[in-house]
């Protein structure tokens, strides 16, 4: 695990993200901050629309422009500035220092070309590999991901193979360039569960063999529970809460972090009466409250969050932070840290 | 499971949906896809069956098939002890007033273009059920039930969020009083806040009108929640069946176990063995030979890959718990 000392690997600052829409400027991050160390793995977790997909295509600089806008803020890799960067200089980081992979990954793939042919690619533009050693280093690839057979594979298309495998494959590409950084958006939410847990075993090995960090945008508790260390939770564009796994979940502070963990179904050895809930539902990001998002579905809530926009504190790089007004209070024992 | 009295609201018997696979020049039929392959149950009065398995284990096709939105290709579908399979489109209409469906993706299952009124009268309109107006009051009443205001009938699909769509496409199936609804995972689509306020909603509905339940879902943390009783599919038919206290409690076949153990715990303390199956579901085209789970399963013994394992009562007589597997010989 990083120590406090350690530079961040990743640093996003005051990112603030625009779409523009039909009906006026959408703001899909508003502000958004965290830092990202080596090797450690952090969930971002939120519903839809809260921003996650968003942040995580900022970093690889693939906002579609327009609609979308980086409108301020910034975001630094290995101390390098990625805002602003020429196209042609982000892709020798983009699959390469930085890789993504997709929820779905049969649109992710293309589907007239070989398994092989799409692989090769990668490694030939950004290793200036031969064709035949990029194969070999293709095939090696798929074998690590616990591909059956991956001689025989690579020469399958997409569609031959089930869904599993495809994520699979998507995950052999994108770790061929030896990346620092995977952004895995839903890696699995496509999968069915037995096909999840092959998955996210996998990525879990892959990250320590490969020494890499790895951003999971998830909206599965459960998912972040098993492979994080840390967690992200965001409500329509706002960081709510970043802190670590044990604490999130023995000891949330923001509301919408405990509501959001109280009404995960799960087995459970009585069932309930009736379910816990969060009320309401999540604003319109074209009609937002001027104070706390989270204001009108809270329990916590009073005259100063529907006033004031509350900020995430403190503003250290490694400790727990929260951004409400009313948080739960932290429970001074836990896990010596 | 069926009490007893014989006559169920719902029985099926040994139900089969195969669809041909066509190919070659000629587009003959070349194989056929076991989408549900002899699958029997009963559901009483105000009872739900919940149904899990993964993708393409037949789950949804069985669920249609028994509104007969797909044509079974064999086997019986009791209501109230008259078989339906077979009935012509006119006398089948009583049965369709009685039997209703929520579907998965509220995006997709309400037009468009007509208002949240036209969508839930709709069913209304087609029976022929009540004057203009007293389907007018109908609508305000079933928006009422499902939680939502009056305000919004002149309102298009368009503007509500996913949740309260799903409220909306729940009214229209309510609209005329179903004694049984078939629910195709009707929250899988919807965020984990808003899902627990849907589930919520369908258990007060059955507890409520005593409208009985075939509840189909990839989850079992959902399915346990609503359901009375749980099937597992896997392949096109049932592998293990038993009440919910019995299958979360006691799970006997190793899929089912399997699939309990892959669920994420959100709580990141829970130590427990995860049973990771290797490999993918067979291609139900080409079904393996025995026990379809054979190819992946972490028990399988010699006989396992040339028997069919026979479905076995391990309950009681009462209290059944049948399960299709030769660990339990």
């Amino acid at each position: 695990m990083a120590d406090n000392k350690e530079t961040p690997l990743l640093s996003v600052q005051n990112l603030i993200i625009e779409f523009a829409t039909e009906n006026g400027v959408v703001r899909a991050t508003d502000n958004i901050s965290f830092d990202i160390f080596p090797n450690e793995t952090v969930g971002i977790v939120g519903e839809s629309g809260c921003g996650k997909t968003v942040t995580g295509l900022s970093i690889l600089g693939l906002i579609p422009s327009p609609p979308g806008r980086i409108v301020g803020g910034s975001i630094k890799f290995m101390g390098r500035e990625l805002v602003g960067l020429a196209e042609n200089e982000m892709r020798k980081i983009r699959g390469c220092r930085i890789s993504m992979i997709f929820q779905e990954p049969m649109t992710a793939l293309n589907p007239v070309f070989t398994v092989g042919n799409q692989m090769t690619d990668v490694l030939m533009r950004h290793h200036g590999l031969t064709r035949r050693q990029a194969r070999d280093s293709a095939i090696e690839m798929l074998a690590k991901v616990g591909i059956p057979a991956p001689a025989k594979r690579i020469d399958e298309y997409p569609h031959q193979l089930s869904g599993g495998m495809r994520q699979r494959v998507m995950i052999a590409m994108a770790l061929s360039c030896d990346p620092k950084l995977l952004i895995a958006d839903e890696p699995t939410t496509a999968l069915d569960v037995t096909t999840q847990a092959q998955v996210l075993e996998q990525i879990s090995k892959l990250q320590a063999e490969f020494h890499m960090a790895v951003v999971l945008i998830t909206h599965d508790l459960g998912v972040v529970a098993e492979t994080c260390r840390r967690a992200i939770v965001m409500y329509c564009g706002r960081i709510v809460e970043n802190t670590s796994i044990e604490h999130l979940f023995t000891n949330p502070r923001h509301p919408y972090a405990k509501g959001l963990l109280d009404s995960i179904p799960q087995i459970r050895s009585r069932r309930l009466e009736e379910l816990p809930i969060i009320p309401g539902r999540v604003p319109d990001l074209l009609h937002l409250p001027p104070g706390c998002r989270f204001a009108a579905r809270c329990p916590r809530a009073d005259e100063l969050c529907n006033e004031q926009i509350p900020t995430l504190s403190p503003a250290g790089t490694h400790a727990d932070r929260v951004a409400c007004h009313h948080p739960y209070a932290a429970e001074p024992a836990g896990p010596a840290s | 499971m069926s009490g007893q009295d014989n006559t169920a609201l719902l029985e099926v018997r040994d139900l089969k949906k195969f669809f041909p696979v066509r190919g070659g020049l000629l587009q003959r039929v070349v194989t056929q896809v076991r989408a549900v392959d002899g699958v029997s149950f009963k559901i009483d009065k105000g009872h739900t069956l919940g149904l899990v398995g993964e993708s393409g284990c037949g789950k949804s096709t069985l669920g249609r098939a028994i509104l007969r939105l797909h044509e079974p290709t064999s086997g019986q579908i009791l209501v109230d002890g008259q078989d339906i399979v077979g009935l012509q489109r006119s006398q089948l209409g009583v049965h369709r007033r009685r039997m209703q469906i929520i579907f998965q993706d509220p995006f997709a299952s309400l037009s468009p273009r007509r208002t949240v009124a036209q969508i839930i009268r709709e069913p209304l309109d087609v029976h022929g059920i009540g004057t203009s107006k007293e389907r007018e009051r109908r609508v305000i009443e079933l928006l009422a039930d499902v939680g939502m205001g009056a305000e919004i009938r002149d309102r298009y699909p368009h503007e509500f969020s996913g949740g309260q769509r799903q409220r909306i496409g729940i009214a229209r199936a309510l609209a005329l009083d179903p004694e049984f609804i078939v629910a195709d995972e009707p929250v899988s689509a919807l965020d984990v806040s808003v899902q627990s306020q849907v589930l919520n909603l369908i258990a007060e509905l059955k507890k409520k009108r005593g409208i009985a339940f075939l509840f189909i879902s990839h989850d079992l943390a959902v399915i346990q929640h609503v359901s009375d009783e749980i099937g597992v599919m896997y392949l096109g038919q049932i592998v293990e069946h038993a009440t919910v206290g019995d299958l979360y409690s006691e799970p006997k076949h190793p899929y089912t176990q399997a699939l309990m153990s892959a669920i994420p715990v959100p709580d990141p303390t829970a130590k427990r063995a995860r049973i990771v199956l290797e490999g993918d579901v067979p291609s139900p085209m080409n079904p393996p030979d025995g026990c379809l789970f054979h190819t992946r399963c972490p028990q399988t013994q010699d006989r396992c890959s040339t028997t069919v394992p026979a479905m076995v009562n391990v309950g009681s007589e009462t209290n059944p718990h049948r399960v299709a597997c030769h660990l339990q010989d």
